[in-house]
């Protein structure tokens, strides 16, 4: 069976030490994690992860079980990347004088429709929107000229199915 | 915690009291009257709590926290209910930890308190402070830090229901000093449910009619059942299931009891070291049906060759056992004390005899290449099987057979008869030696009316043995067997088998056992002679009080039919 990227999505009452409960689950099947979100949800008071793992299919299935037996987490689902809309993204800071001494990188920002998130005397921040590739051309591109920091974050998704996580709620 | 637990409504009296005395009114009101444990800097607030409900909790002091938690888990299997333990931080706590994860491992229902630094020192590393919740984390069903008294009520209630209910499992809390010492309004409500926690699915009929179809064609079915069964209460309802569709069933090491092993239908236990027929046959059938149990892989052996011919039919209460190692072709999903009920209109009545004759075939093999020399030996040494075959001719099956882990554990449990249910008690799923005398303890402070037996190797009774202190000071009649072979017998077996008989660090030198138990003032004898063995027996079984005895049986004993580790279950061996 096939190794690709699945996210899995874990909705949870928002408590201490859950994330940690979360991760060993992944340490003790030696699985690494490409990129975890944790943020609210549309259900108040319900966390929502976003893991990122590259397992096969029956990994998938096994881990969202074990996810989901855990006592806080309501409902843990998994998904490739066809069947969810996703986003990851990142921000570079870059010298301010890189910005009037070198023109090409004006066209690179203009080109890669990233957002200017602040200017500084000394710096400036750009951020890019996107998927994984899109985040990363940016990055090679700017990266000829130097990036004082660069950070990218874990993706977010939503399934292009529905969850039954509401339902599932307001039925208990 | 507000969010996460339903409404209840009992009715409510509001008491002012320190966090400690809510704990010890928490555990009394649900139903613990034992208490196992050892105290310490950051619990004794609870334990001078406890010095005021003396009448209504006992607590048993026993030597070391790892004792503690494997009395309440033999407490915990023979009584059916949640066995308590207690602890201080620090070392308090990682004492307990090798019983947390056997009992999650087992699926044990166990509350176990451990005292925690005040919450201002939380990450100072202050004195006897360690992170118990990230320790227990992968070992403990549920698990939770007090950092303020108000939490206490709805925490503990909390606890004790996810301890308890669907697959049971042990349960940390731990509670910071300053916890235990604040006052607050102490009002108790049990926990009825939680909104992220479904304890046991219902049992769906689409599901009951496909696993009946199954079964019902089957020409060659085949019952694994496992401690799902004992668990669920389940034993009646097995029974009658068993006795309809008329399949030859085995248990798992941990099922053993839930069926009485005279039964017509039982062909005896899987596993590595199973019986030779059942194990054998695991391969031949057409229909493999499991109640109950986990598929673990002392049982399955190599995956890839186990029952790939048989549809597999899996009773199961957790959704993530299913299909986790072996594909289910038909899972019924919760309780087997429902789903066995309510399958039953859907099956038809049966019998297999020409089915069930294969299995005596083999079992007739097996008397004779191994279990006739096992338990009427021809030579001088004294063997396991016949010790146990020994107590058998004296308890009639009525004991409760608590094992270690090892050689005499497999020998035990293939040799022992069970009449009752909740009469075997062992370390299944982590090998825990050393579990056997504290389990032992709890086990007969569950069940003071029926007889316990312990019963240990010379390596695993020397790594609990301090317990002996317990059982001085509670006068616990529990009888202690230790069959020494003065080997750390099963590593033994396997570096005779598989490591060109180099016996690293297997040797191993032992007390005086007899001694040790009169040290401790418990009676003791010790048998080298196969002539005194049934009447030592005999004296053990008739002694009021706690007894020691040891036999001295053969050195290099092996214990037979063995899956190879990695091996095909087929590929079973008898010599």
């Amino acid at each position: 069976m096939k190794e690709q990227l699945y996210t899995i999505s874990v909705y949870t009452e928002n408590n201490v030490g859950l994330l940690n409960r979360i991760a060993t689950i992944f340490l003790k099947r030696h699985i690494n994690i490409e990129s975890l979100n944790v943020s609210r949800s549309e259900i108040e008071d319900v966390s929502r992860f976003n893991i990122v793992t590259y397992i096969t299919e029956d990994q998938a299935k096994v881990v969202t079980k074990q996810i989901e037996k855990q006592i806080e987490v309501i409902k843990a689902y998994y998904h490739t990347d066809d069947e969810t809309i996703f986003q990851e993204t990142a921000i570079y800071k870059i010298a301010s004088d890189l910005l009037f001494d070198q023109r090409e990188i004006q066209n690179i920002i203009k080109d890669s429709h990233a957002e200017i998130v602040t200017v500084a005397r000394d710096f400036f921040v750009i951020s890019k929107t996107g998927r994984r590739q899109d985040t990363e051309d940016l990055y090679n591109q700017l990266k000829p000229y130097g990036i004082m920091q660069f950070v990218r974050s874990g993706r977010i998704s939503v399934s292009k199915n529905k969850m039954e996580i509401s339902e599932l709620l307001t039925n208990i | 915690m507000e969010t996460a637990t339903k409404k209840h409504s009992t009715p409510k009296t509001s008491v002012k009291m320190t966090g400690a005395e809510a704990i010890v009114k928490c555990l009394i009101t649900e139903g613990i009257d034992t208490i196992y444990g050892y105290p310490g800097g950051a619990i004794m607030p609870v334990y001078d709590a406890m010095y005021d409900y003396k009448d209504q909790l006992k607590h048993i002091l026993t030597r070391h926290e790892q004792g503690a938690i494997h009395a309440a888990q033999g407490y915990a299997r023979v009584s059916g209910r949640v066995g308590a333990c207690i602890a201080t931080s620090g070392p308090g706590a990682t004492n307990l930890v090798t019983g947390i994860a056997d009992a999650q491992i087992d699926s044990t229902p166990v509350v176990c308190v451990t005292g925690q630094v005040a919450k201002h020192l939380l990450g100072t590393d202050a004195f006897q402070e360690t992170d118990i919740i990230s320790i227990s984390t992968p070992v403990t069903k549920w698990n939770y830090q007090i950092t303020k008294a108000s939490e206490i009520p709805k925490v503990m209630a909390k606890a004790f229901y996810i301890a308890r209910s669907g697959r049971p499992g042990p349960v940390l809390i731990d509670i910071t000093k300053n916890a235990q010492l604040e006052e607050f309004d102490f009002e108790y409500e049990k926990c009825t449910g939680i909104r992220s926690y479904k304890p046991e699915a219902e049992v769906q009929e689409n599901q009951l009619k496909a696993a009946a179809e199954i079964i019902n064609q089957a020409k060659k079915p085949f019952i694994v059942f496992g401690q799902g069964v004992i668990l669920g209460q389940a034993e009646k309802e097995f029974k009658a299931f068993i006795e309809k569709t008329g399949i030859p069933c085995a248990s798992t090491l941990l099922g053993l009891s839930a069926l009485p092993s005279s039964h017509p239908l039982y062909v005896g236990m899987v596993g590595m070291h199973g019986h030779y027929a059942p194990n054998k046959l695991t391969n031949e059938c057409d229909v493999l049906i499991a109640i109950g149990m986990r598929f673990d892989d002392r049982v399955t052996g190599d995956l890839n060759t186990y029952a790939k011919q048989a549809k597999i039919v899996h009773f199961e209460i957790d959704p993530a056992e299913i299909s986790k190692n072996v594909k289910a072709d038909a899972p019924v999903l919760g309780n087997v004390n429902k789903s066995l009920v309510k399958i039953l209109p859907f099956i038809k009545e049966n019998k297999h005899e020409s089915w069930m004759n294969e299995f005596k075939k083999l079992s007739t093999e097996e008397h004779n290449i191994v279990i006739n020399d096992e338990l009427t030996p021809k030579g001088n040494d004294i063997t396991m099987g016949e010790v146990i075959k020994e107590i058998n001719s004296v308890t009639h099956g009525e004991a409760v057979i608590v094992t270690d882990v090892g050689q005499h554990q497999m020998v035990a449990c293939r040799y022992s008869e069970f009449n009752k249910t909740k009469s075997n008690i062992t370390s299944g799923g982590l090998g825990t030696m050393g579990f056997s005398l504290p389990a032992a303890i709890g086990a007969k402070m569950a069940a003071p009316e029926r007889e316990v037996i312990s019963i240990s190797g010379d390596g695993g009774i020397q790594m609990n043995i301090q317990e002996l202190g317990t059982i001085l000071q509670n006068k616990v009649g529990v009888k202690i067997l230790i069959l020494n072979n003065e080997f750390l017998g099963m590593v033994r077996q396997w570096q005779e088998l598989f490591f060109d008989k180099r016996y690293a660090e297997t040797p191993i030198m032992s007390p005086d056992f007899v001694a040790v138990a009169k040290g401790y003032g418990i009676e003791g004898r010790c048998v080298t002679d196969r002539k005194n063995l049934k009447a030592a027996i005999k004296e053990m079984i008739d002694s009021k009080e706690a007894y020691v005895l040891e036999v001295k049986v053969e050195k290099k004993g092996k214990v037979f039919p063995m899956v190879p580790a990695g091996a095909s279950v087929s590929d079973v061996i008898l010599k």
